[in-house]
């Protein structure tokens, strides 16, 4: 693939399964970064980072077990490596799954209702309150899982209303909105890409 | 193929519109959209890995033989699948239906399918698609249908193809002339790209924006007589980013195993090994038709262009 092809750029991991990783890709290639599409174990290795897309979270769920990518992806993203979870790649990495209920990684204790926002009528772009992020940055939602409790260990970083958005469990940054559809370089995509370059765990940046 | 940048503005559609309607669509990419017409059935597409369903009574080829007005669907039928799965859920209306859809945004359908299964409710206007927040998808057979479309507000865009027929020629057809009409626009200067937008009846700056960008402003998915894995992955490789299947999975012999085979098949497009595996077994698929046996009263990719 020749977006892989290269210049020693820090190398991205995108999770290809089904959803907007075209758009994640496309984001952290114009800031430089070589970017891989994951379908298999093997696409796994030699990653620098890791990237969960949008899309339907039982989709990719489906297809993470009949393609016998869930225990390879579950140690590659327990490897430290800097990772970032948007939409249904935040579901798959939550500790509860609500509406309904269903299987996930279980790394961010957090709990999160699917559609926790309403159906796609109620999606849209809304201000972020952040001590982290710029001022004025927003978050686009879309059919958005609503993050209902955040067990320890977990960092809110960004908030819309009262609920935590935005969290950070060490090397892994899950937003419960879209980075990759808005305006670049969204603050979320640069800090991940920051952790990616820096070659370490995102405790501390930012 | 590489990536693309995010349509981050798009001719008549506000930023706002943009990320939300137009980035709704781009989360089905890669995934299957799956015709049910009960509860039981769109639990079978969901398990199966069905990125959406989309509601209705009767799939296409039932409405084929039972013949007749085929409007949208019974809104309790719709809510019984709204409430049976957590996927998106998409209803049809008939074109040029307005009313129809003020139905469906009412009840929260999360996409309006303007479609040309459905038999036509105005000869000469489709649905106003940029005054409603619910995202629409068309059907195209060509680019000019497809900026039309745009231009009304759809937010995303299918191939048309001959609905119910299992035959897959003619989304086939519908493709090839959609992508060939894209690429001719790279490159053209001004004079060129002012003329076809004259003859395309579209803004001048959507037809400057595909030149710019060779592709469409919105996703472009496939539809109207996919049948097989295989049907799926050649639509694909063809350049589509997703994948309608109408009557092709519940008018087939195993309708569980089928899907999941679609679904596979959609993600490993590229890889033939993969699409041998899934293929395997499947049992009978859905009785196909040849389109020069059908009268031109019967196609229905000539409503709405």
């Amino acid at each position: 693939m020749a977006s892989e092809a290269g210049n020693g750029a820090p190398l991205v991991g995108v999770l290809a399964l089904q959803g907007d990783f075209a758009e994640h890709e496309a984001a952290l290639q114009r800031v430089g970064l070589r970017t891989r599409q994951v379908r298999s174990p093997a696409q796994l290795e030699g990653l620098h980072g890791l990237v969960l897309p949008g899309g339907e979270s039982t989709t990719m769920l489906r297809l993470l077990e009949v393609e016998g990518l869930w225990e390879p992806l579950g140690r590659a993203l327990r490897s430290g490596l800097p990772v970032l979870a948007t939409c249904a790649g935040m579901i798959l990495l939550a500790e509860r799954v609500e509406n309904p209920s269903q299987r996930s990684y279980g790394l961010l204790p957090i709990t999160v209702v699917r559609n926790g926002y309403g159906r796609q009528v109620h999606s849209g772009t809304f201000a972020l309150d952040s001590g982290v992020l710029p001022a004025g940055t927003t978050g686009t939602f879309i059919r958005a899982p609503r993050i209902t409790a955040v067990g320890d260990g977990c960092e809110v970083l960004a908030r819309r209303g009262g609920d935590a958005v935005l969290v950070r469990r060490g090397p892994i940054l899950a937003a419960c909105f879209h980075p990759e559809l808005q305006a670049e370089p969204h603050p979320v995509t640069a800090m991940f890409v920051d952790a990616v370059r820096a070659g370490r765990s995102m405790v501390g940046v930012a | 193929m590489s990536p693309q940048h995010p349509p981050l503005s798009v001719p008549g559609f506000t930023a706002e519109e943009v990320v939300s309607k137009i980035g709704f669509c781009e989360q089905l990419k890669g995934g299957v959209i799956m015709d049910v017409v009960d509860a039981e059935q769109a639990r079978i597409a969901e398990e199966a890995g069905a990125c959406a369903v989309m509601a209705l009574e009767r799939v296409p080829a039932d409405i084929r033989k039972h013949g007749g007005v085929a409007r949208a669907s019974d809104p309790g039928m719709i809510e019984a699948i709204q409430k049976a799965v957590s996927i998106p859920v998409m209803a049809k209306v008939r074109i040029g239906h307005f009313v129809e859809a003020q139905m469906l945004e009412a009840m929260e359908v999360d996409c309006i399918d303007e479609s040309e299964v459905l038999t036509p409710a105005d000869e000469q206007f489709h649905v106003d698609k940029r005054v409603f927040k619910t995202p629409f998808v068309c059907g195209c057979r060509d680019l000019g249908e497809a900026l039309r479309r745009i231009h009304e507000g759809a937010a995303l865009i299918r191939t048309k193809g001959e609905a119910g027929t299992g035959n897959v020629v003619e989304a086939v057809r519908h493709m090839r002339a959609l992508m060939a009409q894209i690429r001719e626009l790279r490159g053209q200067d001004e004079r060129f790209l002012e003329r076809k937008a004259s003859e395309l009846r579209v803004p001048f700056e959507l037809v400057a924006w595909v030149a710019e960008h060779g592709r469409l402003p919105v996703p472009n998915f496939s539809a109207g007589g996919v049948a097989t894995p295989a049907d799926a992955a050649l639509m694909m490789q063809l350049g589509a980013e997703a994948v309608f299947v109408g009557s092709g999975i519940f008018k087939s012999g195993n309708p569980r195993q089928r899907a999941r085979a679609i679904v596979r098949a959609v993600t490993h497009y590229e890889e033939p090994k993969v699409l041998v595996e899934v293929s395997k077994g499947l049992g009978e698929p859905m009785v196909g038709i040849d389109i020069n046996t059908l009268p031109a009263q019967e196609r229905l990719a000539g409503r709405g262009i």
